[in-house]
C-alpha cells in the first residue's frame, strides 16, 4: 500500500456491520476499503452511505474488536473490481475472489466493476438454443435454452444439489463442441454442501472447466452480497470477452435474501413484505438479469440459481420475486422425493418460458412440443383422477380413466425417475412414445396424426429403460 | 450556478445550494453527468432521484440544473422506435457505449440528421391554436401530423413550402415571432390538454374473444391485467397489442425482463399489422427499461409512455397503451420513498400510491383534441401481485380505477387453458354503455345472446362442482347437455390459440356467429331431450361437435358458409334421432 494512502480514523460510532466514519466526504459511493484495527488486523468494507458528515461502511467481516479510538479506514477501489482472467477457469476463490486453493492469485487480464451493467435490449439475441442437461423432465417439459434465467425451486432436505450438479456434469449444446465453461457461485452453503461440490465437480472432472467462488455458512454475511456478482462479472467476462458458454449455478439465493434483510435491518430501513428490504425485486433482477446472448458475440450466459423455499412456500418473498424475473421454474417436489423418485421434478408447477424458441425441427425434433403438451395435459388428468381414486376408489373409474391413472405412475417412474443417467433428447423422446403408446391413438388429442403415425407403438419402454 | 453533493444513498442523493432549483427539474449529477430529477425542495438541500447507477459518484461533486422538468421529444421520427425509460433511442445509446449500457450517455431522442418530406396544410395568414396541425410527414405509411404545440397560438407570418427538412429546421414563424419546428417538447408529468373528454362508448376490440365478449374495453378506457407469474400476463398484453384495433401501440415495458423485450424485438418487425400488411413494427413504440435498468427511469417511464401516447392521440389517432408492469412501477416508487425515508402505508407503499395511479390512468381517455379530431390512449396495465394475492396495494388501487378487468388464473395456464383469464373472476363495467353500439354493428340481439352464453357458463360451473364429488352419472340428462355444452363453450371458444394464423383473432362477427353455433348447439340438445331422446345420442355424434370445435380455425371470409353449412347439419344431426 502506497504511503500516500489517505487514512481516516474517526470512527464514530460501530454497529451490527456498519461502522459509521466522520470527515470522509471524499470516499466515493460504493467504494471499497480497508479497515484496520488496533491490532493491525485488516478487514474489507464497502461505503453504503456517504454525505458530508459522516460515511457508513459495510464491514465485510464481523465487527468485534473494532475499537472507536484506534480503527483506520484507507480507500482501496473507488468501486468494487474483480480481476479477471480466462485463467480463472479451474480454479476455486472465496466470496470476494480471493484464492482459497492455495494457488497464487491470478494475473488479472482486465479489472472490471462487478456491478456490471445492463445489457442494452437491442444488443440481446434471442435465446434459441438448445441446452441438452440429459434431464428427460427438464429436457422434454421444460427446455433450457442458452441465455436463459431457470431457477430451482426447492426447500430444505430435497436434493437440489444433486440435481445441479448433474446439470453441471451433463449439460451440452446438441452438435457442438465450443467453449464451454460452469461458474458456480455458493452463497452461505455449510461446509458439507461446499464439499460435496467441490468432490461432485473433481469426481466427474468438470473442475477443469469450472471457476468456483465460495462463500461459507461461517463465512461474513456481507460477503454472500459480493459473491454473485464477483461470479457472474467473471462469467460475462468469459463469455463475451472469450467466447465461453458460461452456465452459472447460483446457490442458495435464499441465504442471498436472508444477508440482504440482515443488511437492510443493520441500516435501519423501512421493511417490505416479511422483513425483506423493498429493493430486493430490483436488487434480485440486478443479478438474474445479468444472464443472455448478446449479437455478434459468440458466448452466453445462462444461469441456473438454485433458492429453497422457505416452508415449501412458493409464495415467499423470495421464490415470488425470483419467478417474477426469471425465465420460468424448474420445481423439485417433497412428495416426488419421498416417493424415491430422483430428479424429483414436479413438471406441473414448472415452466420453461423460452422452451419454445429452443426445440422443434433442426432444434430437437418435430414432435418435441406437441410430445411435451401431450404428456403435460395426460398426467395432469391422472393427477386429478388420483385425488378422486382417493376418495372414491378405483373401481369407479371408467376403464381409459385407469389408463391415465396408470400413466401418471409409469411417467414418474420411468420418466422423470431417471436417476444418475444421462439421456439424449432423442432418449427421452422415446422413453415419452413408449409411455403415451399405452394409451388408443384417439386419446393422443395434441399430437398431430402423422406423428403419431411415425412414433406410435415404435418401442418398448423395457428396450429403452434398464429396470 | 452548480449546487454540490452532500449525500448519496442508492439513487436518492441531496445536493446543496443548487440556485434555480425547481421541483421536478431535470439536473446533471457529478463528473460523469448523471441525469436526476429533483423530487423534494427542503431549505438550501434539494433530493434528486438519478436515474443512473451511482456507485464512484462523491460527495462535493457538482450538479448543475436544466432548470427544464422531464420532458419528451416529440415529433417525427419514433415509431419504429426502442427507447429506454427516459426516451433516449437504445440502438443510439448502443453506438455511444457497446453492447452494455453505460452511463451519463447523451443522445437526443429523435434524430436530428434524417430529412422528412414535409408538406404544409396551413398557410400565411391562418390562425393556429394549440394542438392544430400546421402540416404533416409521411412515417412508414402512417401520416404524421406536425402539431403547434398546446400551449401556443396566433397567426402564421411564414411557413416552408413542401419538401424535404430535419425536425431542427424552422416551419413556420408567428406574428409574435414564435418559431415552430417539426417537434417539441412536452413535460411528461403534466398531461397534454384536450377540448373535451368524451364518453367511452366505442368499443376497443382486442381480437381475444373472451375479452371482446366477456368483459369488454372501450377506446379510451383503462384495463388492468393482474396475476401471478407464468399466468401469461406479458402474453396477453403482446397479443392485445398486435391485434387490438389502435392505430399506434405505445409499449411500455416497465421492470420486465430483458430477454422478454428482444422476443417483442424480434418478433414484431416480423409480424404483418393485419391492416396495412407492414410489419408492425412500423406502428409501434417501445420503452424499455428492464429490470435491472435504473429504477428510478422505472417510475419516469410510464409518465414517458403516456405523454407519447397523447401525442399521437392529439393528431387523431387510436392509440393504446401497454404497460407491463405497473407493479414494478409502483416498487420503484416505493424504493425512492423508502430512500428519502418518507413514511410509508400498506406494505411499505408510500401513502400517495393510489393517488399517483389514478393520476396516470385518468390520462386514458376518448377525447375531442384541441384541434377539433377525435382520438383515443386506452391503456392496459399489467399488475404483478406478489405471490399472485389480489388484496395487496397495486392491485387493489388498480381495481378502483379501471373500468375492465382481466384476471389471469395460474391454475387456467398450467391446464394449458389459453388465454388463461378467469372468465368468473373478470369483469368489465363498459357492458352497458357498449349496449347501443352492439345492437347496432353486430347484431339486435347480440347482448341477449351474450348473456345466455354466460348463463350456460355459470350453470356448467355450479354443475362441475357437483361432478367433482359425485361424478358425471349421477346427473340427470338436460344437466349433462349443460356440462357438455358448457364444456364446449370453454374450449373451442373461450380458448383461442395465439399461435394459430387464423384463431389468433377474431373478429365480433365471426365471434357473434360462434356464440350462435353453440347456443344452437345447446338448444337443440334440448329439444332433442324434450322429444325423449337421450343424453348419449348427443355425446355420440361426434361430427356435429367436431364441426362446432373447428368453427375457431375457420377463417373469417369462409366462416358465414361454414356457420350457414353447420346450421343445416344440425338438422339431421342427433336432433333428427328423437
Amino acid at each position: 500500500m502506497s504511503l500516500l494512502t489517505k487514512e481516516y480514523t474517526e470512527v464514530e460510532y460501530v454497529s451490527g456491520p456498519l461502522l459509521f466514519l466522520k470527515s470522509a466526504a471524499d470516499l466515493p459511493y460504493g467504494a471499497i476499503v480497508d479497515i484496520t484495527d488496533g491490532v493491525n488486523r485488516i478487514r474489507g468494507g464497502q461505503v453504503i452511505e456517504v454525505s458530508d458528515e459522516y460515511t457508513v461502511l459495510q464491514v465485510f467481516e464481523e465487527t468485534s474488536g473494532l475499537d472507536l479510538a484506534k480503527t483506520k479506514v484507507s480507500l482501496v477501489e473507488d468501486i468494487a473490481r474483480l480481476g479477471v482472467s480466462k485463467e480463472m477457469i479451474g480454479r476455486r476463490f472465496n466470496g470476494i475472489g480471493k484464492p482459497i486453493d492455495g494457488l497464487p492469485p491470478v494475473v488479472a487480464e482486465k479489472r472490471l466493476p462487478i456491478n456490471g451493467s445492463a445489457i442494452n435490449p437491442v444488443s440481446r439475441e434471442k435465446p434459441e438454443e438448445f441446452i441438452q442437461t440429459g434431464i428427460s423432465s427438464i429436457d422434454v417439459n421444460i427446455s433450457l435454452v442458452r441465455g436463459q434465467k431457470l431457477p430451482i425451486f426447492s426447500a430444505s432436505g430435497l436434493p437440489h444439489n444433486e440435481l445441479a450438479l448433474q446439470i453441471a456434469r451433463q449439460a451440452k449444446v446438441l452438435g457442438e463442441g465450443e467453449g464451454f465453461a460452469v461458474v458456480f457461485a455458493a452463497m452461505g452453503i455449510t461446509q458439507r454442501e461446499a464439499s460435496q461440490f467441490v468432490s461432485g465437480f473433481e469426481q466427474t472432472g468438470a473442475l477443469a472447466r469450472s471457476v468456483l467462488f465460495l462463500n461459507q455458512a461461517d463465512d461474513p454475511t456481507v460477503e454472500r452480497l459480493l459473491t454473485p456478482r464477483m461470479a457472474l462479472t467473471a462469467a460475462e467476462y468469459l463469455a463475451f470477452e472469450h467466447g465461453y458458454h458460461v452456465l452459472v449455478i447460483l446457490t442458495d439465493l435464499t441465504n442471498y435474501c436472508e444477508a440482504l434483510r440482515e443488511i437492510g435491518g443493520a441500516r435501519e430501513e423501512i421493511p417490505g413484505r416479511r422483513g425483506y428490504p423493498g429493493y430486493m425485486y430490483t436488487d434480485l433482477a440486478s443479478l438474474y438479469e445479468r444472464a443472455g446472448v448478446i449479437h455478434g458475440k459468440p458466448g452466453s450466459v445462462t444461469q441456473i440459481p438454485i433458492l429453497s423455499m422457505p416452508g415449501d412456500d412458493i409464495t415467499h418473498p423470495i421464490p415470488d420475486l425470483t419467478g417474477y424475473i426469471t425465465e420460468g421454474q424448474i420445481y423439485v417436489a417433497r412428495n416426488l422425493d419421498s416417493a424415491g423418485i430422483y430428479p424429483p421434478i414436479n413438471v406441473q408447477p414448472s415452466l420453461s418460458r423460452l422452451m419454445n424458441n429452443g426445440i422443434g425441427k433442426g432444434k430437437t425434433r418435430v414432435d418435441h412440443k406437441e410430445v411435451a403438451d401431450q404428456l403435460f395435459a395426460s398426467y395432469a388428468r391422472g393427477m386429478d383422477l388420483r385425488r378422486l381414486v382417493a376418495i372414491t376408489g378405483e373401481d369407479a373409474l371408467t376403464d381409459n380413466d385407469k389408463k391415465y391413472l396408470r400413466f401418471a405412475d409409469g411417467f414418474e417412474k420411468t420418466f422423470i425417475n431417471q436417476g444418475q443417467a444421462n439421456r439424449s433428447i432423442e432418449d427421452s423422446l422415446n422413453i415419452a412414445w413408449a409411455l403415451l403408446s399405452e394409451f388408443p391413438r384417439s386419446e393422443l388429442k395434441r399430437i398431430r396424426k402423422e406423428y403419431i403415425d411415425t412414433n406410435y407403438g415404435k418401442q418398448k419402454l423395457s428396450e429403452l429403460v434398464t429396470a | 450556478m452548480a449546487g454540490k453533493i452532500k449525500k448519496i444513498a442508492g439513487p436518492a442523493v441531496i445536493v446543496e445550494d443548487l440556485a434555480g432549483a425547481k421541483m421536478n427539474d431535470i439536473v446533471r449529477v457529478g463528473k460523469e453527468q448523471l441525469v436526476g430529477e429533483i423530487i423534494r425542495l427542503d431549505g438550501k438541500e434539494c433530493f434528486v432521484q438519478v436515474y443512473e447507477d451511482t456507485n464512484g459518484l462523491m460527495v462535493g461533486e457538482d450538479v448543475i440544473t436544466t432548470n427544464l422538468p422531464l420532458a419528451v421529444e416529440l415529433g417525427p421520427g419514433m415509431l419504429n422506435g426502442v427507447f429506454d425509460g427516459i426516451q433516449r433511442p437504445l440502438d443510439k445509446i448502443r453506438e455511444a457505449s457497446g453492447d452494455f449500457i453505460a452511463r451519463g450517455v447523451n443522445v437526443k431522442s429523435l434524430s436530428r440528421t434524417q430529412k422528412w418530406a414535409f408538406t404544409p396544410t396551413a398557410k400565411v395568414g391562418d390562425k393556429v391554436l394549440g394542438g392544430s396541425s400546421i402540416g404533416s410527414v409521411p412515417e412508414f405509411s402512417f401520416v404524421h401530423k406536425i402539431l403547434v404545440p398546446p400551449n401556443i397560438s396566433g397567426t402564421i407570418k411564414s411557413i416552408k413550402g413542401a419538401g424535404e427538412y430535419t425536425i431542427d429546421e424552422v416551419m413556420a414563424v408567428l406574428e409574435d415571432g414564435t418559431e415552430l419546428r417539426m417537434y417539441h417538447n412536452w413535460a411528461v408529468r403534466r398531461p397534454r390538454p384536450v377540448a373535451k373528454k368524451l364518453d367511452p362508448n366505442l368499443p376497443f376490440l382486442t381480437g381475444m374473444r373472451i375479452l371482446d365478449v366477456l368483459c369488454p374495453l372501450t377506446a379510451g378506457g383503462t384495463a388492468a391485467i393482474p396475476g401471478p407469474f407464468g399466468a401469461g400476463k406479458t402474453v396477453t398484453q403482446q397479443s392485445v397489442a398486435k391485434y387490438g384495433n389502435a392505430d399506434v401501440v405505445v409499449y411500455v415495458g416497465c421492470g420486465e425482463r430483458g430477454n422478454e423485450m428482444t422476443d417483442v424485438l424480434v418478433e414484431f418487425p416480423e409480424l404483418e399489422d393485419p391492416k396495412t400488411g407492414k410489419p408492425l413494427m412500423e406502428r409501434t413504440l417501445l420503452l424499455a427499461n428492464t429490470s435491472n435498468m435504473p429504477v428510478a427511469a422505472r417510475e419516469a417511464s410510464l409518465y414517458c409512455g403516456i405523454t407519447l401516447a397523447e401525442y399521437f392521440r392529439d393528431q387523431g389517432y387510436a392509440v393504446s397503451m401497454m404497460a407491463d408492469s405497473t407493479s414494478r412501477w409502483a416498487e420503484a416508487l416505493r424504493e425512492i420513498a423508502s430512500r428519502l425515508q418518507e413514511m410509508p402505508a400498506e406494505e411499505g407503499y408510500p401513502p400517495y400510491l393510489a393517488s399517483r395511479l389514478s393520476a396516470f390512468y385518468e390520462r386514458a381517455g376518448r377525447v375531442t383534441t384541441l384541434a377539433g379530431e377525435t382520438g383515443s390512449v386506452s391503456v392496459i396495465g399489467a399488475v404483478s401481485p406478489a405471490g399472485g394475492d389480489f388484496s395487496e396495494p397495486v392491485t387493489q388501487a388498480t381495481l378502483r380505477i379501471t373500468g375492465a378487468f382481466w384476471a389471469l388464473d395460474a391454475s387456467l395456464s398450467r391446464a394449458r387453458h389459453f388465454p388463461a383469464i378467469n372468465w368468473a373472476q373478470s369483469y368489465s363495467l363498459f357492458n352497458r354503455i357498449l349496449e347501443p353500439w352492439y345492437r347496432e354493428n353486430i347484431a339486435k340481439d347480440y347482448p341477449e345472446k351474450r348473456t345466455a352464453l354466460i348463463n350456460l357458463l355459470q350453470k356448467e360451473a355450479a354443475l362441475q362442482e357437483v361432478v367433482q364429488l359425485v361424478g358425471p352419472d349421477a346427473l340427470a340428462d338436460n344437466e349433462r347437455l349443460s356440462l357438455e355444452v358448457g364444456r364446449i363453450v370453454r374450449e373451442d371458444f373461450l380458448q383461442q390459440n395465439g399461435y394459430d394464423k387464423v384463431d389468433a383473432s377474431c373478429s365480433m362477427q365471426k365471434a357473434y356467429g360462434m356464440i350462435n353455433m353453440m347456443l344452437e348447439l345447446y338448444k337443440a340438445g334440448e329439444q332433442m331431450l324434450a322429444k325423449g331422446g337421450a343424453i348419449t345420442d348427443f355425446l355420440d355424434d361426434a361430427a356435429t361437435i367436431e364441426k362446432v370445435g373447428r368453427a375457431r380455425f375457420v377463417p373469417e371470409d369462409e366462416f358465414p358458409a361454414y356457420q350457414a353449412e353447420y346450421m343445416k347439419m344440425l338438422e339431421t344431426s342427433f336432433r333428427a334421432k328423437a
